[in-house]
């Protein structure tokens, strides 16, 4: 009761905001200090350390002997991975592969996305959530759906034998193209999302006055529509680049044996050769590449978020 | 009256794009009628499979699993996510914003494997260090996914916080509702759209994700895109696809029950009663 009777109430609110606050912030802070960030932490320290056969199996970076504490870092896995060209490779066609299905769901993606902008708006609602409707279903099955297709006795093939186009089958199941076909598929909805948002947004009166002064539509779009919508489509590059890189399902599903992406050989390092500390030093590098993109991502996202409307 | 004309190939392209979304959905829905096993061959309509897939236990005990850790991470993740909105949309001068904001809008772009890997070592080494957790199953992959999905909910929750007029919030504090009650009476009810979306997005990425519980499950846990991958890896088989159409029928029937809804809701806005 004291404390109601002295200090102005005013105070008091303003402490009890500020402790409200302190929860607010400190619940997911902690919670992604303890599953994100320290996680992180642990990739690097074990991608340090040499591969045993034990549980878990690496050896430890610091012990206790004899009174004194020794630190052992390893950096052969780092050396290893510049050693063998297979992880070269691996990383080139990762980042090739990402960047070329990145491509090609711009080229898709953009005049969707326009043509969703313009539309009359109770068309736009629809549109939205026919674009949205197949990333809700399952990922995993949506690829899966690919392999029926692509198939030597899949169904193009069989289409296309029916038409008289071919004699034999083709082989597109299990290559490269069957995979950046894949990551376009699975992710254009990612890439349609962002510009849409975007475009929606584009202040119509800019168009209006272009026209007036008497530009023609290509010109209006190449000089105000694309400049104005350059974050809508970083945004988009960025959502389909990044996970593209470090995809798993599809190459292992779509790919062949001569596809190399660095997810597949990551996943492979760790659930089927066990050697924990190379699978970290893998992550720890991908992390390294990706990091200007991921920033870049970061930035926008941001800004996104703490805008006011 | 200005010509905004929509080229005709930008619409061209929309009606090619939305074919290629749905074309292949389309033949998984046909194919699982289909009485032969393999894709080439039509062998006449039949809905065996389907009878196969409701009579392996295997499909269905790992359904009921995938769906109580979706549900569970899924109402974490909006907790969560909600805390992270509030603070970046609201606390702008508070320290340590900057680092939440980064650890919250990164997990929506970090590949699986790695946001898997690092998870599984640190349940090892929290194993090793405080003992728990003794054996990785749905208690883990709840954890990770709640991370994860926490993110999404972070930017859909957000985004309606930026549009909440803040003098209503002002007005019951100033009327003496303390900061709690103010969340619960006035902001929740608004924000309440944006949380239901926000927890079915979370809901359907929990259920889809096979890389990050493949690293953080153990033995004892298997989810249904572990069960559907290690037979997909096998080829093409036509249990599977009964299963697809079932999860794609699913999700179109809520999509359309959500666009009726907000449909209304706008016709609403437009011409009251």
């Amino acid at each position: 009761m004291k404390r109601r009777l002295f200090p102005a109430p005013l105070t008091e609110r303003v402490r009890a905001l500020l402790f409200h606050r302190r929860v607010v912030f400190g619940i997911p802070f902690l919670w992604l200090l303890l599953f994100f960030l320290l996680p992180f932490a642990l990739v690097l320290k074990i991608s340090l350390t040499s591969a045993v056969m034990a549980i878990p199996p690496y050896e430890p970076v610091f012990r206790w002997v004899d009174n004194t504490l020794s630190v052992v870092v390893n950096i052969g896995n780092y050396l290893f991975l510049l050693s063998d060209s297979l992880y070269i490779a691996a990383y080139w066609g990762s980042v090739k592969t990402a960047f070329m299905a990145t491509v090609v769901c711009l080229l898709i993606g953009y005049p969707m996305a326009y043509a969703m902008a313009r539309a009359p708006r109770h068309w736009q609602l629809v549109l939205l959530l026919m674009v949205m409707l197949p990333s809700w279903t399952s990922f995993l099955i949506r690829v899966y759906a690919w392999m029926g297709i692509l198939g030597n006795q899949g169904l193009l093939n069989t289409f296309l034998m029916w038409l008289g186009l071919i004699d034999q089958p083709l082989k597109m199941l299990n290559t490269n193209f069957a995979v950046v076909l894949g990551i376009v598929y699975a992710y254009l909805p990612f890439m349609v999302l962002p510009i849409y948002t975007n475009l929606v947004k584009l202040d119509v009166r800019l168009l209006e006055a272009a026209s007036d002064l008497g530009c023609r539509s290509l010109t209006t779009f190449w000089a105000i529509t694309l400049p104005l919508s350059k974050a809508g489509i970083l945004a988009g590059s960025m959502l389909v680049f990044i996970p593209a890189v470090g995809e798993f399902v599809i190459p292992e599903l779509l790919g062949g044996p001569d596809t190399l992406m660095i997810g597949k050989v990551l996943w492979e390092e760790f659930f089927n050769n066990r050697d924990w500390p190379v699978a970290s030093a893998l992550a720890i590098v991908m992390l390294l590449l990706l990091l200007v993109p991921i920033v870049l991502f970061h930035r926008f996202q941001a800004r996104e978020m703490e805008k006011h409307g | 009256m200005v010509r905004l004309k929509t080229p005709g190939f930008s619409k061209t392209m929309l009606v090619l794009g939305m074919l290629f979304l749905y074309l292949p959905m389309v033949v998984l829905i046909v194919y699982s009628f289909n009485a032969s096993r393999l894709v080439s061959v039509w062998a006449g309509f039949s809905t065996k499979w389907y009878g196969a897939l409701f009579a392996n236990e295997q499909i269905l005990s790992a359904v009921w699993m995938s769906l109580r850790i979706a549900f569970y991470s899924a109402s974490m993740a909006v907790c969560l996510g909600t805390l992270c909105a509030f603070v970046i949309t609201r606390f702008k001068k508070m320290r340590g914003r900057t680092l939440l904001s980064s650890m919250i809008t990164a997990p929506l772009v970090m590949p699986e494997v790695i946001t898997g890997l690092s998870l599984l070592l640190l349940f090892v080494q929290m194993a090793q260090t405080i003992g728990w957790p003794t054996d990785r199953g749905m208690a883990t992959i709840w954890i990770a996914h709640t991370t994860f999905c926490s993110a999404y909910v972070a930017v859909v929750v957000s985004a309606r916080l930026q549009e909440v007029d803040r003098s209503i919030e002002e007005a019951a504090m100033d009327l003496g509702c303390t900061p709690l009650k103010t969340f619960f009476v006035i902001t929740l009810p608004v924000i309440a759209p944006a949380l239901v979306s926000g927890w079915l997005l979370a809901f359907t990425l929990s259920l889809d994700d096979l890389v990050i519980a493949s690293f953080v499950s153990g033995p004892g846990a298997t989810t249904l895109p572990m069960v559907v991958f290690s037979s997909v890896r096998m080829g093409v088989s036509p249990e599977i696809n009964a299963l697809a159409t079932l999860i794609i029928l699913t999700v179109s029937l809520i999509a359309f029950i959500a666009w009726y809804l907000m449909r209304r809701a706008e016709r609403k806005r437009q011409w009251p009663d």
